[in-house]
């Protein structure tokens, strides 16, 4: 094994080596942190635009002005197709870029090899190319923002005929092709980097790490990785396809469209087959995001809470059957594409189940929280803030799944809601629980409490400013995705209501800055971390601080118990190191 | 670690850490897994496929009547699948040669090595030439071309059991060119009447007239037909065709004995997984596109 071969020494680096084309994995974590905080930036600012229009429909904006020029926002209104566009990048990179690769990368490289008790990743090498994949994909996507025809507009799941047709409108262009490219290296990346995060934790662990001590982090890190192993080839499918009709005269998505007074000679094919393809991604992609965040929420509740996690194994089991259901309801996206009502009820069925192991998370939280010594860090704020969440968005995940339902909830705001709480607010929280947890694992140093315990509040209570209205709206029909709903009088009781989102959006917009400056100073000024700051029992806080290629000078740590020994009956402190023996006649695990 | 790879492992300690679990290196699981994911990619097609079909299943061409060519074979005599069958038969046996090839690596057996994998290169190579034959005679189609009917277009249609109908199809309905110049309505798997004189002359001044096929046209029927045709096994031609360069490098480091002094032939293994792969998708194609 190379990696162990040059472990002890700590040889000297170029700057390139160390910085930029580094094969070591805390560094690589760093690099999909960082941009992954770019690209939300340029996704959280669109989204705030496009709010600008919900809120004031057709009124003039010098800001819109400034950021998107005379072409798509004359005298500071925002142009339509722009409005499109600006949509579907937001829904693209905060889904793809920041929630997919930046949480997933940023924490199974920091912390699959650090809680596993392994030199590195499986292959250092291959681990760089993914997130050179990702780096150059996030290029192209920024790319596709300034060309003449503009961005993609389809919307982030690109459904034909918008996305097959160039001639379909302005984003159906150019900015449609780059969108494709930008995806093909992305898959690229998910796919290099998954097969290493799966094969380092199958083979890489140091003694005595049973699959049973494996923290919960691991665990949901590790189903994540086969979960987008099995669900973006098919995306990559559905891509092909989709990039043969745009090309080459295909006519797998396209049947009987007229366009321009002209009827299309590409016919017979069925726009309805590439959602399939799609949300046979697109549904393990929600489980992507979440599996992750569920995971970091574990490991940091029960640290904090200074308890064991409850139900460890129900916890395993239930990550476990999310990953499989989340493979067999596809088609609750679908109730409205003409789908046999038979259908339609088993794909009902299957998405309720899902409730079940979700539940059980969600009760296992609050049992482990339950009569805790709980310490509330920011990291520990923002994780049960997650649950929140995930509770809340979560319930009217059983509303939408119900098919006879979903026909009237289609694609109004009660989706948007749902989404953006159960998915969208819960992973983000749970990223920065994340950030604030591991923050002096990664830079060596600790992040501002007061800081962290302001962004907290006013990134909670603004995010369910945001989403809590929308249920409203979507309960009284107003659709997704338009430009302006002012055409509609019986909408007008919202326009209130869509000010006060919008100025919600504005106030956590802008809160994030807050956690960049705490971010990006305490990097440099910070105080100095301990060894190990939060008394945690995994592993990776028996590292130097100092970071060294190779994580641990001499030896690999050797595991004898699992991850969760806090506050044992009988033990001086109230947490026990994995890396501690176990005493005589005592017994390993939740017995 | 590699070099213990084929030593088995106590189970007490198997997924205990410390040591790899599934007694493979690395590298070999990380093939696997990326098999795993690839196998996902041609589900994703063959589905797609299958669900093309089942929607245009009265009408999706019978590949029988399509695929009947041989090499040096005069047209008129029809040997239905026999070549494709052919190109089946060889890709297995390379895969036959490459479990030899991995054989002879595991006695260190460097000639052996040798021979075994240059086979398995020349069948990926006749593999990969019968498919551009087999292309080449698909695009440039059959002797005379059909004219397209619009739907519409009633006619009276013959049964495979001989029992007659008149119906329209829908779109789908083509006119066959005889040698005689006379029409032969078709159908996919129905037959309908031949049309003479002044029908034939209204159909060909009406309807579209069709040669051979490509990624916009079809003559055989159906257009998803040709374009699920040329996009799977194109794709399982990459494929082939990335096995076969893959196996190429690995000849020539095996030839240069860069494995021999490494102390095992792992490499030839890794390769092989990947080549009865892709094997075995042509088994799954083979079966989709042409049998069933």
């Amino acid at each position: 094994m190379s990696t162990q071969a040059h472990a002890a020494e700590h040889h000297k680096e170029s700057f390139v080596s160390k910085y930029i084309f580094s094969h070591d994995h805390k560094m690589i974590a760093k690099q999909f942190l960082i941009t992954g905080m770019v690209m939300a930036t340029i996704g959280m600012a669109m989204s705030l635009l496009f709010r600008l229009q919900l809120a004031w429909p057709g009124e003039s904006f010098s800001v819109l002005n400034f950021f998107l020029g005379d072409k798509w926002a004359p005298d500071g209104v925002l142009d339509p197709n722009m409005y499109l566009a600006l949509g579907t990048i937001h829904g693209t990179i905060m889904v793809f870029f920041l929630l997919t690769a930046g949480l997933s990368g940023t924490f199974a490289n920091l912390l699959i090899p650090l809680q596993i008790g392994a030199r590195d990743m499986a292959s250092g090498f291959m681990n760089m190319l993914s997130y050179w994949g990702f780096f150059i994909s996030s290029v192209i996507m920024v790319i596709s923002l300034f060309v003449e025809s503009g961005p993609a507009s389809a919307g982030w799941t690109v459904y034909p005929p918008l996305s097959a047709l160039p001639q379909a409108m302005p984003g159906s262009g150019l900015g449609m092709t780059l969108w494709l490219v930008s995806m093909v290296f992305f898959i690229a990346s998910q796919l290099i980097g998954g097969l290493n995060y799966i094969v380092t934790v199958i083979n890489l662990r140091t003694k005595g790490m049973k699959m049973t001590r494996l923290p919960l982090t691991i665990w949901a890190i590790l189903v994540t990785a086969i979960l987008g192993l099995l669900s973006f080839p098919v995306l990559f499918s559905a891509a092909l396809l989709l990039l043969f009709d745009r090309s080459f005269g295909t006519a797998f998505y396209l049947s009987d469209i007229y366009i321009a007074g002209e009827a299309l000679t590409q016919t017979g094919g069925s726009p309805i087959l590439y959602q399939h393809l799609f949300w046979f991604l697109g549904h393990p992609e929600v489980y992507i995001i979440l599996l992750p965040a569920l995971g970091l929420t574990s490991e940091v509740i029960s640290t904090n809470a200074r308890k064991p996690i409850f139900g460890y194994r129900a916890m395993v089991g239930s990550i476990l059957a999310i990953g499989f259901l989340s493979f067999i309801v596809w088609g609750h996206h679908m109730f409205v594409t003409g789908m046999d009502p038979f259908i339609g009820a088993v794909f009902t069925f299957t998405t309720l189940l899902i409730a079940i192991p979700s539940a059980v998370k969600a009760f296992n939280y609050i049992t482990t929280l339950w009569k805790g010594n709980i310490r509330f860090t920011p990291a520990m704020m923002f994780s049960i803030g997650m649950v929140s969440t995930f509770i809340s968005g979560g319930l009217t995940g059983i509303i939408l799944a119900d098919s006879a339902l979903d026909i009237n909830l289609h694609d109004t705001y009660f989706v948007v809601a749902h989404f953006h709480i159960v998915m969208g607010l819960s992973a983000v929280l749970a990223m920065f629980a994340g950030v604030y947890h591991w923050f002096p694992k990664m830079y060596g140093r600790m992040m501002n409490m007061k800081l962290g315990y302001a962004h907290f509040w006013l990134t909670f209570i603004s995010g369910y400013g945001v989403f809590f209205p929308m249920h409203f709206f979507g309960l009284a029909g107003v659709p997704r995705r338009y430009y302006t709903n002012s055409e509609f009088p019986m909408f007008d009781v919202f326009i209130d209501l869509n000010i006060l989102v919008t100025v919600f959006a504005i106030i956590g917009g802008f809160a994030q800055l807050l956690f960049f400056f705490n971010f990006f100073y305490s990097m440099v000024r910070g105080p100095k971390a301990s060894q190990n700051p939060w008394k945690s029992n995994t592993l990776e806080w028996t590292t130097p601080v100092e970071h060294i290629h190779g994580n641990w000078p001499g030896k690999l740590p050797e595991v004898h118990r699992w991850a969760y020994d806090y506050s044992k009956p009988g033990k001086e402190d109230d947490f026990v190191p994995q890396t501690v023996p176990l005493e005589e006649g005592e017994k390993d695990g939740e017995h | 670690m590699a070099a213990e790879a084929s030593k088995p492992i106590d189970s007490k300690v198997l997924w205990g850490g410390g040591r790899s679990p599934f007694s493979v290196s690395y590298g070999k699981l990380m093939m696997w897994f990326f098999l795993i994911s690839d196998a996902l990619t041609f589900g994703g097609f063959l589905g797609a496929l299958g669900f093309a079909r089942h929607k245009f299943e009265a009408v999706w061409p019978v590949t029988e009547q399509i695929f009947y060519h041989f090499p040096f074979v005069p047209h008129d005599i029809h040997l239905p699948l026999l070549y494709v069958a052919l190109m089946t038969f060889i890709l297995i046996v390379s895969s036959v040669t490459m479990v030899l090839a991995v054989e002879a690596g595991h006695r260190m057996d460097k000639k052996g090595v040798t021979k075994w994998l240059a086979l398995t290169v020349v069948g990926g190579f006749i593999f990969l030439g019968s498919q551009a034959w087999e292309w080449s005679t698909f695009i440039h189609g059959s002797d005379h071309g059909v004219y397209k009917l619009n739907s519409g277009f009633t006619t009276e249609l013959v049964t495979k059991d001989g029992d007659k109908t008149t119906a329209d199809l829908g779109s789908g309905i083509v006119a066959e060119i005889q040698a005689d110049e006379s029409l032969l309505i078709k159908n996919g798997e129905f037959i309908g009447s031949t049309v003479t004189g002044e029908d034939a002359e209204a159909i060909k001044s009406t309807a579209e007239f069709v040669h051979g096929a490509s990624l916009t046209r079809n003559e055989y029927g159906h257009q998803l037909y040709a374009d699920f045709f040329f996009f799977i096994t194109g794709f399982h031609g990459t494929h082939v065709l990335s096995g076969v360069i893959l196996n190429l490098v690995i000849l020539i480091n095996v030839i240069k004995g860069v494995y021999h002094k490494r102390g095992h032939y792992e490499m030839v293994e890794k390769s092989g997984l990947y080549w009865h792969f892709v094997d075995l998708v042509w088994v799954f194609v083979f079966t989709f596109f042409y049998l069933v």
